[in-house]
């Protein structure tokens, strides 16, 4: 079973889905399937991502929303509905990535990392006019499952939560276990490596600059 | 400021719409850089395809199986709740 975290971080003014956890709290299991048919995508989506793989993700789609009747009652809003969801099913991907990896803990690794050590750009290029056009969608989704599923596992698991499902960096830093400059630089590793690598797919090499280190 | 110090800073003028304007050092750098301003907007415009993406459908048979293990679990956790 996952740990939840307590938070302490205001859940939004418009939170949609905190009429149907209270109804669901009494009870009310239709409001518990409208509440899983609308965030189960978003959970899926998050699980798919940090695991790769389509029955590990559905197992921890299965897990999360099974937590998520276990725990109902202790559900006092004190984050949005989605992020306390979200960070339930990341603890699950967690898990299941430790497993699959032979490592023993849930957390990833929470040495403090450095802005100095981040890799600096090197194809650096305007991306072509209608890149993601160029593309069909199908490739597109291959080319960014690829450059994602390239990063390392902690560098992944910040980019999806902060830029794909936008937690805050606090939100990230608490679901995961990290320390906000760990959160801050991790994205940055992540943001420079998928950039790296799209920028190397979808750039105008006719508009290439060097990188220029001198100032 | 350098482009070291403009990478170390990058999150915060991706993030924060307001950076460039609050920080001036920040908007002198890119208005001369262009290397810093490609890279800037290649973040971007990668951080918005990851956004952009569709939704991954769930299987349609593990809906099903989904379903009923909810119905089970809501069962003993709300004993008198009509499912």
């Amino acid at each position: 079973m996952a740990v939840l975290p307590t938070t302490h971080y205001e859940a939004s003014a418009a939170d949609d889905y905190l009429p149907l956890l209270r109804r669901a709290q009494t009870g009310d299991f239709a409001a518990f399937e409208s509440l899983v048919g609308q965030l189960q995508g978003r959970v899926y989506g998050v699980a798919y991502r940090i695991l790769g793989h389509v029955q590990d993700a559905e197992d921890v789609v299965q897990q999360t929303f099974l937590s998520v009747i276990e725990h109902i009652d202790g559900f006092r809003g004190e984050s949005a509905v989605a992020t306390w969801v979200l960070r339930i099913a990341t603890n699950f991907a967690l898990k299941s990535l430790r497993k699959k990896r032979g490592l023993p803990t849930v957390s990833l690794d929470t040495v403090d990392e450095s802005f100095a050590d981040v890799p600096h750009p090197q194809y650096i290029a305007h991306w072509r006019e209608s890149a993601d056009s160029r593309l069909d969608r199908s490739e597109l989704r291959e080319l960014l499952d690829r450059a994602i599923a390239e990063l390392d596992d902690k560098y992944r698991v910040v980019f999806v939560l902060r830029d794909i499902e936008e937690m805050s960096t606090e939100e990230t830093a608490e679901a995961l276990g990290l320390s906000i400059s760990n959160v801050k630089v991790r994205l940055l590793r992540a943001r420079m490596q998928l950039r790296e690598r799209l920028t190397r797919e979808l750039g105008d090499d006719a508009t290439r600059v060097e990188p220029d280190h001198r100032h | 400021m350098t482009c070291e110090e403009m990478l170390k800073a990058l999150n915060d003028v991706i993030d924060d719409q307001s950076a460039l304007a609050l920080c001036t050092e920040f908007a002198d750098h890119l208005a001369g850089c262009n290397p810093c301003q490609l890279v800037v907007d290649n973040i971007r415009k990668t951080i918005q395809l990851y956004k952009d993406e569709q939704p991954y459908p769930m299987p349609e048979a593990f809906q099903d199986r989904f379903r009923d293990a909810h119905k089970a679990k809501w069962k003993v956790k709300f004993p008198h709740a009509e499912v």
